[in-house]
């Protein structure tokens, strides 16, 4: 009798101790930062949002990019899906709020939103609905080695159109420099060169009009050009030999290893080089310079028009509502201008960009805020299927396998087929 | 199931309706009705289902979200075979297959034969020509991708050496399938050499014994003894040799992730390039079916035309 009553007491301790841990939620919060000395500071607002909020846990977990690319329809329809994820929002994530799979969060986040920039926010918002909050901008630009430039006899700073570009790689092969390392394994910084010359080109008018259908869609003369241009840079041999066998992380490491005087990046890759240095310092602050991506005769485009990415969070389907909390307390002005100050990223919270201390990142900031036509990178707001071939036909210029005319078919025929 | 039995299924003869009854009286029916049903179960579930789905999405344009509602027929197999790294795709499994064939399987049929023999240091020679079979695919990939990589790799301080620059054997489109062939023999010989040396080890003797007697010169034995009694190995190494070809993804992803260009994908990698990694579950699927007709074609017609013996 005894004992029955100490078992009953123990499953009653049990189921006790059961329903305190139901009342600690757990914040899954998958994120690709590869810069340890980045994913350091997210720890740290991770454990300071837990000491705030009694009982929220926020668990981190990492893919790196391609891996989560190719995972993602997959992880977003499993029942452990991860509460918060990396976006690139455009047509990628118009895909999974059509399948319904993300959480409406206009909600939760209310007039939080006015905090931060507005044409930002408007990214991660579909049909009037908020489904995430971004964190940082970034632009696309060369970035440059200083001493190498100097060496070859080379002003970066002067180098506005596109021909200057190509008398400076012509000027940097002669006196022996690797002008451009490029990962072109990864196929998307390769199509950085078709996509800006387009941006270039037509401006926001020609992508608005193929995206209609209008002018030959991405058959038309716009695009054609901007092939014509980007083979004739490929045609002067600029990139580090074997350059197609190169992952992104591996160029940008060849880069901050001064092995290469160029590099067309994406404004937080400032950072990211000197983590994959060979050394782990690469190119120092003041080595580094950045030119914004030149002009081609003809462009039609403005020429503070900008390529780059709006990145931030997307809360999945049945989230807990302390994974908005969380997303809120990461993007306030107090972790951006944390992130800033170390330059890691362009801040989305407006008057943070003030913490920026390179001048570098300084002049990024500024250049987006200037910017009147921000558009997002193509092989995200094309949507995965499209995307992915502008990437491949983009690579397939730079391999010499493909014309830019039978390119930008290509990419055409895959706008049509849709899926 | 009885062996005789599976025999008859094999050749196709309408013998079950016998077979049945033979089980009854026997009793055998009962663990038959014990022991096939959780077999077939799990066989259907996770091997029957699954292809019936695939055959059943790739009618769809469908981004494999929510379930699939735009039905558009037999288009996904125009696209499929439309695309030019298709084709590419199932010539280099054509080429895979054959220097599986040409070059790894007589090099592992000779490597058998010196180290089927005892002498010093063959099992040790054995265990090192093995050893390549038992490192995980996408380790032996991440290793030559060093090994192959033109400013830091093996490959390079070897050209070094000779004052020469070295290829990018990865990067370009004409060498990178040569790489990963390069690879696949080196990862797969060992496994064929180990079947050949188990079957030299299980035959009969006296046979070359009786050859050697009869005044065989060695070759002659080779040839007229010792291959002859190999055949039902050989025959069991192509049949893998080539369902493996068909099949290679993992060497191929941290090589060269098919490409550039799409000049080293097999059809397995274009299919998760092309269909998993583009959300194309519709067009992934066509795929799937396109290369399961293949597989099962091949295997039915060597089946009934090489294995028929056994």
């Amino acid at each position: 009798m005894r004992f029955l009553t100490r078992l009953a007491l123990a499953a009653a301790g049990l189921t006790l101790a059961a329903g305190a841990a139901a009342a600690q939620t757990t914040v899954r919060w998958l994120h690709l930062e590869q810069n340890p000395a980045q994913v350091k500071i997210w720890e740290e607002v991770a454990r300071r949002f837990e000491a705030k909020n009694a009982g929220v846990k926020v668990e981190m977990q990492f893919l790196e990019n391609e891996a989560y690319k190719a995972k993602l329809p997959t992880i977003l329809q499993s029942k452990d899906r991860p509460h918060i994820l990396y976006s690139w929002a455009g047509g990628v994530l118009k895909a999974q709020v059509e399948a319904g799979v993300l959480e409406d969060v206009t909600a939760g986040v209310g007039a939080y939103k006015d905090n931060l920039s507005a044409g930002a926010v408007a990214a991660f918002a579909i049909d009037g609905k908020l489904y995430g909050l971004p964190y940082t901008v970034s632009q696309v630009g060369f970035m440059y080695n200083k001493d190498l430039f100097a060496k070859a006899g080379v002003d970066g700073g002067a180098i506005k159109t596109w021909d200057d570009l190509l008398a400076a790689v012509k000027t940097l092969k002669a006196a022996g420099v690797t002008p451009i390392a490029v990962g072109g394994q990864d196929k998307w910084p390769l199509h950085f060169y078709w996509t800006h010359l387009a941006v270039r080109l037509g401006g926001k008018p020609a992508f608005e009009a193929a995206l209609k259908g209008q002018n030959g869609g991405f058959e038309g003369e716009t695009f054609q050009k901007a092939g014509e241009l980007m083979k004739q840079l490929v045609d002067l041999e600029p990139f580090q030999n074997g350059f197609l066998g190169f992952k992104n992380q591996q160029a940008l490491g060849f880069f901050g290893d001064g092995k290469a005087a160029m590099n067309l990046a994406i404004s937080s890759h400032s950072a990211t080089q000197r983590a994959l240095a060979a050394d782990k310092k690469g190119i120092s602050e003041e080595k580094l310079g950045w030119f914004d991506f030149p002009m081609p005769a003809g462009a039609k485009g403005r020429p503070s028009d900008t390529l780059g990415g709006v990145n931030g969070w997307i809360i999945t389907k049945g989230a807990p509502k302390e994974a908005v909390e969380f997303v809120k307390f990461f993007i306030s002005d107090e972790v951006q201008r944390e992130l800033a100050k170390q330059n890691f990223i362009i801040p989305t919270f407006k008057g943070a960009e003030a913490a920026l201390s390179a001048a570098f990142m300084q002049n990024v900031a500024k250049n987006i805020a200037a910017s009147q036509y921000h558009q997002n990178f193509y092989d995200q707001d094309l949507g995965p299927s499209v995307g992915r071939v502008v990437n491949d036909a983009t690579a397939e210029i730079a391999g010499g396998s493909m014309t830019p005319k039978q390119a930008a078919k290509a990419i055409q025929d895959a706008f049509k087929q849709g899926n | 199931m009885s062996q005789h039995s599976a025999a008859a299924i094999m050749s196709g003869k309408p013998a079950a309706s016998s077979a049945r009854r033979r089980a009854a009286s026997d009793g055998r029916l009962a663990s038959l009705l014990l022991f096939l049903p959780p077999a077939l179960l799990l066989f259907t579930l996770f091997v029957v289902l699954p292809i019936g789905e695939a055959a059943w999405y790739s009618g769809f344009n469908w981004n494999g979200f929510g379930s699939p509602t735009r039905w558009i027929g037999f288009d996904n197999y125009r696209f499929v075979f439309d695309t030019r790294g298709f084709g590419t795709a199932f010539r280099n499994n054509l080429l895979i297959i054959a220097v599986s064939l040409v070059i790894q399987l007589p090099l592992a049929l000779t490597l058998a034969l010196i180290l089927a023999e005892k002498f010093r240091g063959s099992v040790a020679l054995r265990m090192l020509f093995f050893l390549p079979y038992v490192l995980a695919e996408v380790a032996t990939g991440l290793i030559f991708s060093f090994i192959y990589d033109g400013n830091y790799g093996l490959l390079a301080s070897v050209y070094r050496t000779f004052g020469a620059e070295a290829p990018h054997l990865l990067a370009s489109t004409q060498t990178s399938m040569l790489a990963i062939l390069v690879v696949v023999i080196w990862k797969y010989f060992g496994f064929h050499m180990m079947l050949f040396i188990a079957a030299l080890q299980g035959m009969d003797r006296n046979l070359v014994e009786a050859a050697r007697i009869d005044g065989a010169s060695r070759w002659q034995v080779l040839r007229h003894v010792v291959v002859p009694l190999l055949y039902p190995t050989i025959r069991l190494s192509v049949f893998f040799a080539v369902v493996g070809s068909l099949q290679l993804f993992d060497l191929v992803m941290p090589l060269t992730r098919g490409g550039p260009a799409d000049s080293s994908n097999t059809m397995v990698s274009f299919l998760y390039n092309h269909g998993v990694s583009r959300m194309r579950v519709g067009y992934g699927s066509a795929i799937g079916v396109i290369l399961f007709v293949i597989c099962v074609t091949f295997a039915i017609t060597y089946k009934r035309w090489f294995m028929r013996d056994e």
